[in-house]
């Protein structure tokens, strides 16, 4: 018998169905948290539905964390009811992991507050839950009747993925970082090489990027299709953990001879800077093929790219200079503690400075619900996960993506720029 | 409200016939649930997938199944998206592969989607299509061709059977409250 991946060993050991597990089987697994954000507010009303109605119960308000991090602060009546209908809910039924609209966004405060350990099993009413991947845990997004259904019951089910594996090598030039390399991967392999598989990212290069930059990776995984996009499992993921909670745990390691679908062996020592043009993530091309595109707008932030280390780089590139007069560049940092840190070390000033405008962290202009929309014909470089057409405004923008570095420098030139000279 | 929910009984039947709307590859959950429209169920239904096909939204009727290429519904985990092709009476979707969470979230929903590959070189828009659901067979009517696709898994046959996810669950539920 052939060793197991990551996604199959923790899988197993979550299985309420049989313990012998394969790609390709279905399971009723035990969930260990579930995160929702605005979606909760349909689960609340689904509720209501449970007859009779002493069966309105959570299976285990310890095991739930919500969030309100989209249209926050709510930017319409409608969205300021679906928020209180939320806060109603969470009080009713003791979920006290909840963090109101002043604390950012899920996929940073999750793993902030300590909720997210290796060999868990989570599942989020968010496509880009996969983030948690970076801490080694099983972790996949679900719409809102398997949310509803696992709020209740606890359990769902799960198609055992196969794996796919990407063992990236070298060092990365100045100003590249980890997003250029998932953005070349989605170019390379396209937005669905990874569609209802799971995703271990490995090799020398996965091992020196800090936690930040993990993260990004695990997150735009999703935009690649995964189910599950694992991190190195080593001391230095451990670590970041440990400080965040006291709550014990063993990191999950994949077996020598785990079976893999494909192993793709990457060598990012040439890596250019990428971007996604529109309107599709996979539709990638090097910085220097569209270097001199005008832009209206650069966003920086989201679950993807709104990290203090991403914050930290645009600081570094804007410190001397200013931001383009044409140009109007929004920052929206993660978290509360990301702004906060940005403010206590001059990050927030030299932003502020250069002609940045900092929002409150939230999940804002990235899904085109506030805070930085386009007009017709407007171009965007944002350093968020999507570029659908329409997905930040006016369906006749245009939205780049790229890293934060290539957000910064492009805000400065008012074009399309790469940041390696920087 | 942040998702529309749906009124209609959701029968199952395992041979459907309806008209076919031809669909590309990567048709993402922004086109079929526009992020600025998630607070309104009519303007989603006069929205919806306009910017690929600009008549579906007022052409589409009750029956109409989805022919898709690759990856269909990827992007966001919003069920608004099949939520809202159920409002608009679409019976199926048939693509050539469905982006994971829109998949599992339409067998929740008892929207049935099949995958096939190939599938969207067969069809033009406006031919008839039959669809066996438990033996993944598909026809063009207009042609003659048959197509096989992937067996739909019994458990989640089960649950379009069930008419999704929470039908399940209120039953469930309804029957232990009275214990």
């Amino acid at each position: 018998m052939s060793g197991k991946t990551i996604a199959e060993k923790i899988l197993a050991a979550h299985s309420l169905s049989k313990k012998e597990i394969s790609p390709g089987d279905i399971i009723n697994a035990k969930i260990d948290l579930i995160m929702s954000h605005i979606g909760t507010a349909k689960v609340a009303l689904d509720f209501r539905k449970i007859k009779p109605s002493k069966m309105r119960k959570v299976f285990d308000p310890d095991k739930i964390v919500v969030l309100l991090d989209h249209y926050s602060p709510a930017p319409s009546e409608k969205w300021a009811a679906a928020h209180d209908i939320i806060r109603k809910f969470v009080k009713n039924h003791s979920i006290n992991s909840f963090y109101d609209i002043r604390e950012g966004v899920c996929h940073q405060v999750l793993p902030e507050k300590g909720h997210v350990r290796p060999g868990m099993l989570v599942v989020g009413g968010d496509s880009h839950t996969t983030t948690y991947g970076a801490f080694n845990a099983a972790s996949c997004g679900i719409g809102n009747t398997d949310l509803f259904y696992a709020y209740v019951k606890g359990e769902l089910w799960f198609r055992v993925p196969s794996t796919i594996k990407f063992n990236i090598t070298s060092n990365l030039q100045h100003r590249v970082m980890s997003k250029d390399i998932i953005i070349k991967m989605a170019g390379d392999y396209t937005a669905e090489i990874a569609t209802y598989k799971s995703i271990e990212f490995s090799g020398k290069t996965m091992e020196d990027l800090s936690i930040d930059s993990r993260m990004t990776m695990s997150n735009f995984a999703l935009e690649l299709g995964a189910k599950f996009a694992f991190g190195v499992p080593d001391q230095k993921v451990a670590n970041w953990i440990k400080n965040r909670t006291s709550e014990p745990f063993e990191l999950v390691k994949p077996d020598p001879d785990a079976n893999y679908d494909k192993t793709y062996e990457l060598d990012v020592s040439d890596l250019e800077p990428q971007v996604s043009c529109p309107h599709t993530v996979d539709n990638v091309k090097p910085i220097t093929e569209v270097s001199g595109t005008k832009i209206n707008q650069a966003f920086l932030g989201s679950c993807t790219n709104g990290r203090f280390e991403d914050l930290e780089v645009a600081a570094e590139i804007l410190a001397k200079n200013e931001i383009h007069n044409d140009v109007r560049m929004i920052v929206t940092p993660a978290s509360r503690e990301i702004w906060l840190e940005a403010a206590k070390t001059g990050v927030a000033e030299t932003l502020i400075n250069a002609g940045a405008i900092i929002t409150n962290p939230n999940c804002g202009a990235c899904f085109g619900a506030h805070g930085g929309l386009l007009g017709p014909g407007e171009i965007c470089i944002s350093s968020a996960n999507r570029n659908f057409k329409g997905r930040m405004g006016s369906e006749a923008a245009k939205i780049y993506l790229g890293s934060p570095a290539t957000v910064a420098v492009s805000a400065i030139k008012g074009e399309l720029t790469d940041p390696r000279d920087f | 409200m942040a998702i529309f929910g749906t009124k209609k009984e959701r029968e199952y039947k395992e041979v459907i016939k309806g008209k076919a709307w031809v669909f590309p590859d990567n048709v993402d959950t922004d086109a079929i649930s526009p992020g600025q429209y998630l607070d309104n169920l009519k303007a989603t239904l006069d929205h919806t997938c306009e910017t690929i096909i600009k008549e579906f939204p007022s052409q589409v009727s009750v029956g109409d199944i989805i022919v898709a290429g690759r990856n269909f519904g990827c992007g966001s985990s919003r069920e608004t998206a099949p939520n809202i092709l159920q409002e608009k009476g679409v019976a199926a979707i048939v693509a050539e592969s469905f982006a994971r969470i829109f998949y599992r979230s339409s067998f929740a929903r008892a929207l049935p989607v099949l995958e096939v590959e190939n599938i969207s070189k067969e069809f033009t828009t406006g031919d008839e299509i039959e669809i066996n659901i438990p033996n993944a067979e598909i026809t063009n009517l207009r042609t003659g061709k048959k197509l096989e696709g992937e067996k739909i898994h019994p458990i989640l046959l089960n649950l379009l059977k069930n008419g999704g996810l929470e039908n399940q669950l209120l039953s469930e539920l309804k029957s232990q409250g009275k214990k």
